[in-house]
């Protein structure tokens, strides 16, 4: 099996695992934000869809597992390219400007914005997780109400929100093209579904605690 | 013929050795015609830089007619200047306005290092090509042409990616000096077409294995390179050598070479 650990471990095969990773990430993304809508609903169906969730029992597990599994190659794949990459330009231009334009923001910042996503998993798991927050003397609304009615929560969260958005600006398009699914009838489509994701992202999980909020 | 001249400030990144320390110099260039190239520009500048005694500015060219892949600076930041599709040695001063200062500077990467002023030593991309960069044929009479139909799209894209010179703006493009645009249209070339396909696998890691060994960067879409490139090579390409990688990797039995 060492051929396996090879071929993953070439510039292409670690990029390749990021971009699997990361398709990965854009479904956990898509169904949590379709589940959380639920609160449109109303609080009872929100607390409704959480009680289904974690009824799943087993089959949670193993998702949240393979969710874990799936970050940890993430993050560790990007902390080696990252090093990569610096290393592959010791001296730097004298006039840096990338006039070209194929660069953007979110591609220039992915390394920056999914270390700053980290940093959130780790303040929304503390504050969410049914692993970590007692939820039999409270219910899940009752929860996110608490966490953001406190500003700074709420900050964080909008701001964690946005930064996913930006990582995802780039993240979904680029994955496609690391797989090798580049074609001249669907790039240009998953290209704008990029940028329609994103914001789709931005505005879904980022009118949740307001939705929330006003539902208190 | 225009006749209208331009006068320049050029910052020019100056190293009398791959091992010595180098700095930006500025140089004037005065009366430059508007119809000369960017070239022929520095040929004027060195002109006078050697009347005075000085040491010339190095800087790699050959055909000067945008085919042969050797020329290519960094200029304002934009490897072969400011025009798509356009080599440096293409490139005409008539894109410059008078009073511009213009900071010219060597395609910089670690596996491209500098060999003198705004010289480098590409024999990295050499590398690739001769790990893989080929097709194995027995000589002999050429065969009958209509023996192996070749689609007459997948001959346009094969030409298209054929069309790489080799220059390297691609990897002084990258923010993270990455060859995978060269390495995708060298390996693409083949690929796409019918005599490729026997050797498709082994040639992937092969040219991979090596662009690896060399020390270039890991691509991460930037774009940067397609937008550079003075043959306008397709980032496509790169999706296709992704591809070419998967069924290498997992679909043949081919194993990946070692670099020693
Ligand atoms: S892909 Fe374009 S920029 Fe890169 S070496 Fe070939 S011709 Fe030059
Ligand atoms: S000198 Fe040959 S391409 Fe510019």
């Amino acid at each position: 099996m060492t051929w396996v650990l090879r071929m993953f471990s070439t510039s292409i095969g670690k990029k390749q695992l990021m971009a699997v990773t990361g398709l990965l990430f854009l479904l956990f993304l898509t169904t949590h934000l379709l589940g959380n809508l639920s609160i449109y609903g109303g609080s009872p169906a929100f607390v409704a869809y959480a009680e289904h969730l974690h009824a799943l029992g087993k089959l949670l597990v193993v998702a949240e597992v393979g969710l874990v599994v799936a970050l940890i190659i993430h993050v560790t794949l990007a902390v080696i390219l990252f090093f990569e990459n610096r290393r592959s330009r010791p001296v730097k231009y004298a006039v840096d400007k990338s006039g070209g334009g194929g660069r953007t923001f979110s591609s220039r910042t992915m390394p920056y914005t999914g270390l700053l996503i980290l940093g959130f998993i780790v303040v929304h798991l503390t504050t969410f997780s049914h692993h970590i927050v007692d939820q039999t003397t409270r219910n899940i609304f009752q929860i996110a109400v608490a966490v953001f009615s406190q500003k700074l929560y709420l900050a964080i969260y909008l701001l964690g929100v946005l930064v996913v958005a930006f990582h995802v600006r780039h993240g979904l398009w680029s994955a496609f093209q690391t797989v090798g699914a580049n074609h001249p009838k669907y790039m240009p489509f998953i290209q704008k579904l990029s940028i329609v994701f994103a914001v789709i992202v931005a505005i879904g999980f980022g009118s949740l605690p307001l939705a929330i909020l006003a539902l208190r | 013929m225009s006749g209208k001249t331009i006068n320049l400030t050029l910052k020019v990144w100056r190293q009398p050795g791959a091992k010595a320390p180098g700095r930006l110099e500025t140089y004037r260039a005065e009366n430059i015609s508007t119809d000369a190239s960017f070239l022929e520009m520095l040929d004027i500048v060195n002109e006078g830089l050697t009347l005075e005694g000085k040491e010339p500015v190095a800087f790699d060219h050959d055909c000067r007619e945008g085919i042969c892949g050797m020329c290519g600076s960094v200029v304002n930041g934009r490897p072969h200047g400011p025009e798509r599709e356009t080599t440096l040695c293409q490139l005409h001063m008539r894109h410059f306005a008078d009073g511009d200062t213009v900071v010219i500077e060597p395609f910089r990467a670690r596996a491209l290092p500098v060999v003198k002023d705004l010289v480098v030593d590409r024999s990295a991309l050499d590398q690739v090509m001769a790990a893989g960069g080929f097709i194995s044929v027995n000589t002999g009479q050429a065969p009958e042409a209509n023996s192996l139909p070749v689609p007459k799209d997948k001959a346009d894209l094969a030409m298209d990616a054929a069309a790489c010179i080799g220059c390297g703006a691609c990897i002084a493009a990258c923010p993270n000096a990455s060859a995978m645009l060269f390495t995708s249209a060298k390996v693409s070339q083949f690929a796409l077409l019918p005599h490729g396909r026997p050797e498709a696998a082994r040639r992937a890691l092969a040219m991979l294995a090596q662009m690896d060994a060399c020390g270039f960067g890991n691509c991460t879409n930037h774009q940067e390179c397609e937008v550079e490139c003075p043959k306008g090579i397709s980032i496509s390409n790169i999706a296709r050598l992704n591809r070419e990688f998967i069924k290498a990797a997992l679909g043949s039995a081919e194993e990946l070479p070692v670099i020693k």
